[in-house]
């Protein structure tokens, strides 16, 4: 039962073939004797679980299911839950409680899932590899000695191991999709505007939108229709009418037009990550699409600007944590000066403190056009990039990440290597584009591969689609890390 | 040689808004600590803000109001800096696109106008309270605040003395209250002025200048100009050199102090806000706030003096206020026309008693309507000018209308022929030696026989009335 998609879950809890609260127990028993070799999870509730378990039972045996009604579920620790510890995996908010719900941890509890935990992060949603967690890495449960990817490590983890059907997580640069791709799960980030930031404590602002991880694109599309939708708390929400995004899954791929970037299929592409994503691609030709070559000219400069606009947002983000109104405040200090200096030194670790300080340095008086300003030009210039592609096309199709999971340890001395993870994701976050990764093969090690498809601004349904038909023919999705599976 | 003073002056107004310009918190003054700050105001993790568009309506009228420029397009920049009142770590403010640039605001000065030109309107947050007494060594902070819509205002370097920067205050003080987009408070802190203060040589370009920071008053403004200014020449003829800085008024001592230098001046990482889209105004919104404002002072001003015949002074003053220039309008209307004689009214008897009690004419306790009864009476003759003062006197401690003060008080004016012929009768018997002056050519005497008959009266014959009658039995 563990091994089910969100719509198997769905018929045997509303066909009366099994209780919410058993299903709940399942889940909190794999993740009780599971979860201590992937330090998945930062916090997990049992007792609040069951709870809202039981009112789940209520609400299917009165007959007021929704597809999501008692199915349990994980959010990423920087999504405010009332009443739950909400850490951004930061020593800063260790211990601060939420006194509200995000827009998505109440849209997800409205629509009657069972939140049973707060996945392990990279600290505030800072880094590739989920090292950068104040309460320990999270591990890869396709082999404990590989990370995860990141940020989102620890619901990628959890959903690929097993321990939730499905978990939330955020999308700065990659922070979704690299992970799935790295864990063999699916994971969507949605246009930027698609899912409300209100309760999603912010890295990137112009850059982080909320998503999901699950086992198909169906699973993925069930997620959304919770997920998504306008809320006025937001002010950069589109407001469009609600979706259903899975009106367009059972829809065949003929004559769909599938764009592939040259510049995602060259030497930076560990061969056997980029034979898996061909080999998809040659799967969606078989399905009924073409394909065409396109063209994203300023991709090399995506990175770069990346690490000039996130850090920039984030320094002045993450400056509430000050040790004034909550969170960690040093035991001793001087004055207050000494009271901000040490209080962030000692709440924020390396990673966080080396983003504000660059986000500081390049909004300098004196740096600010040079870095900043010129980094929104560029960032325009891909977005430019981006219409031209989806003017012969389609959808893109190519490679998430560059290589298979990496060890943990490898990249965590060099940052640039780190970012390097990201190339491939990034430039959909810079033009606030949709994109997803799903499983398409075993590469090096045997350790999963994910295809990115990349849509046009609101453009889910039809990625989705996508990857929906290329599950229905394949089942690298079905694939369980070993050890975890049925 | 002389000195020239300039002055530019940026003022906080505080928009009137029931809630503040990014959270649905109040923004009533005087409330309990940190009672009036939601999640958005203490900036817990996660929290977004969403702009209040009535505090856009507000910069919008405001604009339309100085003849200024509306932007179509204008952008929340974020000003960065650590504060413990400042929960987010850093202000919401328009640092490159302003919603409102240009316009001007007319001052009258020694009788002049002269114009007084914005550089930019902006529209940002308030930051909340320190509190640094009852805490033991420690320092509390009141959130409330935080939020609070504020409309800043800047001018060019137009102003010469510290009269015309404290009349371009006013001015302008009476504008946002005028049009409704501030209470105008300055005890509360609705309205606060900085003063950017410069001497130079006339003729010279412009000199070094300092900002005055806490001026809460208009004299305080005016003390701190003139104490500014002085200091600044002194120290040039001295052979010093004025240091560009901040200074505090200390109202204590009635001097300017330095409280910080440029060079410990922050840098404020100022950039666009991610969390708020580019303010759009679009022409037909802009229009929509245009058909709801009133008419503004200069256009009433101008239309009293053409179409009431006031002098220009007598318009002005009646135009300081939208409560005064309303109240004369209103008292016009009972009164049915003679707007001069309501003006005098107006401007002498009601302005006397609402200085006195210290009150606005919209809460003054004799209304339009008594009053223009009051004029009425006066003009048909009914009761002296003189009585009249006794009559309104009366209004005003709450004795009730003007006709019915009258009877009571058996002010009523004698126009009747008859009964005034007797008095005349009485006065030239009994006063030979006036008669006989007045006859010899002392036109003194003639006054002062119509003094005795109004005397005779006990101040109740009409004295035009007895001076004809007099005019007449004299031959």
């Amino acid at each position: 039962m563990f091994d089910h998609t969100l719509p198997e879950l769905a018929a045997l809890l509303h066909g009366g073939k099994a209780s919410s609260e058993e299903v709940t127990r399942l889940f909190l028993s794999r993740i009780e004797r599971l979860d201590p070799a992937l330090n998945a999870f930062i916090t997990v509730d049992a007792h609040k679980a069951l709870a809202a378990a039981r009112a789940a039972d209520a609400r299917i045996a009165a007959g007021e299911a929704g597809p999501l009604t008692g199915i349990p579920i994980a959010h990423k620790d920087l999504f405010c839950a009332k009443g739950w510890k909400t850490t951004c995996a930061s020593r800063m908010l260790a211990d601060w409680v939420s006194p509200y719900d995000a827009h998505v941890v109440e849209r997800l509890d409205r629509a009657g899932a069972v939140l049973v935990g707060k996945t392990n992060m990279d600290e505030f949603a800072m880094g590739s590899s989920n090292e950068n967690s104040h309460f320990g890495p999270v591990r890869n449960p396709w082999d404990t000695a590989r990370v995860p990817g990141g940020s989102s490590g620890g619901s990628a983890a959890a959903v690929a191991a097993r321990l939730v059907p499905a978990a939330t997580g955020t999308d700065t640069g990659g922070s979704i999709r690299q992970p799935a791709s790295l864990t063999g799960t699916c994971g969507i980030r949605p246009t930027y505007g698609a899912v409300s930031r209100y309760g999603m404590v912010a890295f990137a602002s112009s850059l982080d939108q909320g998503g999901a991880f699950g086992k198909s694109a169906e699973d993925l599309a069930l997620m959304m229709n919770a997920m998504g939708g306008f809320d006025a708390r937001d002010s950069t929400s589109v407001e469009r009418p609600a979706e259903d995004y899975r009106r367009d899954l059972a829809k065949p791929l003929a004559g769909l037009r599938v764009g592939l970037p040259k510049e995602y299929f060259t030497a930076d592409l560990a061969p056997d990550v980029g034979a898996c994503v061909i080999a998809a691609v040659d799967e969606l030709r078989r399905l009924g699409a073409t394909t065409v070559e396109v063209s994203l000219p300023n991709q090399a400069l995506a990175v770069p600007v990346y690490y000039v606009i996130a850090p920039a947002e984030a320094s002045s983000n993450l400056s509430r944590f000050d040790g004034v109104r909550y969170g960690h405040r040093a035991a001793q200090y001087a004055d207050l000066n000494d009271m901000y200096r040490r209080s962030r030194a000692e709440g924020f670790g390396p990673e966080v403190r080396r983003r504000i300080l660059v986000g500081t340095y390049v909004l300098s008086h004196g740096y600010y056009d040079a870095y900043y300003l010129q980094a929104q030009k560029v960032r325009r210039l891909i977005a430019g990039d981006f219409a031209r592609a989806f003017a012969a096309c389609d959808v893109i199709a190519g490679p998430v990440a560059p290589t298979v999971a990496f060890p943990i340890g490898e990249k965590s001395s060099d940052p640039v290597q780190m970012y390097l993870e990201d190339l491939y994701t990034i430039p959909v976050n810079l033009a606030g584009l949709p994109g997803l990764s799903v499983p398409c093969g075993l590469g090096a090690h045997g350790l999963p591969v994910g295809l990115q498809l990349i849509g046009d601004y609101f453009d889910e349904a039809r990625m989705l689609q996508v990857a929906h038909q290329y599950q229905l023919a394949t089942d690298w999705h079905r694939k369980a890390p070993p050890g975890y599976g049925a | 040689m002389t000195w020239e003073i300039v002055i530019g002056l940026e003022t906080h107004a505080q928009l009137s808004t029931a809630s503040k310009i990014f959270s649905g918190a109040s923004t009533a003054f005087g409330a309990a600590p940190n009672t009036q700050a939601s999640a958005v105001d203490l900036a817990l993790p996660g929290v977004l803000p969403v702009l209040n568009r009535g505090a856009v309506e507000r910069a919008i009228r405001f604009g339309l109001a100085v003849g200024g420029a509306i932007a179509p397009r204008s952008v929340f920049a974020r000003k960065n800096y650590f504060y413990p009142d400042l929960p987010k770590g850093y202000q919401i403010s328009q640092y490159e696109a302003p919603v409102v640039t240009g316009g001007e605001v007319a001052i009258v000065v020694d009788g002049e106008e002269r114009r007084v030109r914005l550089t930019r309107a902006h529209l940002e947050e308030d930051a909340g309270k320190s509190l640094h007494e009852d805490f033991h060594g420690m320092s509390g902070i009141d959130l409330n605040r935080a939020g609070t819509p504020l409309l800043e205002i800047v001018t060019e370097p137009d102003m010469r003395s510290a009269r015309e920067a404290v009349a371009y205050a006013k001015a302008l003080h009476s504008l946002v209250r005028w049009i409704g987009i501030c209470d105008g408070n300055m005890q509360e802190g609705s309205f606060r002025c900085d003063a950017n203060v410069s001497v130079r040589r006339p003729g010279a370009p412009l000199g070094t200048r300092c900002e005055i920071k806490n001026l809460n008053s208009f004299r305080f403004l005016e003390k701190a100009i003139e104490f500014e200014a002085r200091r600044q020449v002194e120290l040039i003829e001295d052979g010093g050199t004025v240091r560009q800085e901040t200074r505090l008024w200390d109202a204590q001592k009635g001097e300017t102090r330095p409280m910080r230098s440029k060079e410990d001046a922050h840098d404020y990482r100022y950039f666009p806000d991610p969390d708020l889209l580019p303010l759009a105004i679009t022409p037909a919104s802009m229009e929509a706030v245009r058909a709801t404002l009133p008419e503004l002072p200069a256009a009433m001003r101008a239309r009293f003096v053409e179409a009431y015949g006031l002098p220009p002074a007598d318009a002005t003053t009646l135009t300081a206020s939208r409560a005064l220039a309303d109240f004369y309008e209103a008292v016009v209307r009972h009164a049915g026309g003679e707007p001069r004689a309501c003006a005098n009214w107006v401007l002498g008897e009601l302005s006397a008693l609402l200085n006195r009690l210290e009150v606005e004419a919209d809460a003054s306790p004799v209304g339009p309507a008594a009053l223009a009864g009051l004029v009425r009476r006066v003009l048909d003759g009914t009761v002296s000018g003189k009585a009249a003062k006794d009559v309104f006197a009366a209004m005003a401690a709450g004795e009730g209308e003007a006709d019915a003060i009258i009877e009571a008080k058996g002010l009523r004016q004698v126009s009747d022929a008859g009964a005034i012929e007797a008095l005349v009768g009485q006065v030239l018997a009994a006063n030979a030696k006036l008669v006989e002056d007045y006859r010899a050519g002392k036109e003194k005497a003639f006054n002062a026989l119509v003094g005795q008959v109004m005397k005779a009266s006990q101040g109740k014959a009409n004295p035009a009335q007895a001076s004809a009658i007099l005019k007449a039995k004299l031959g």
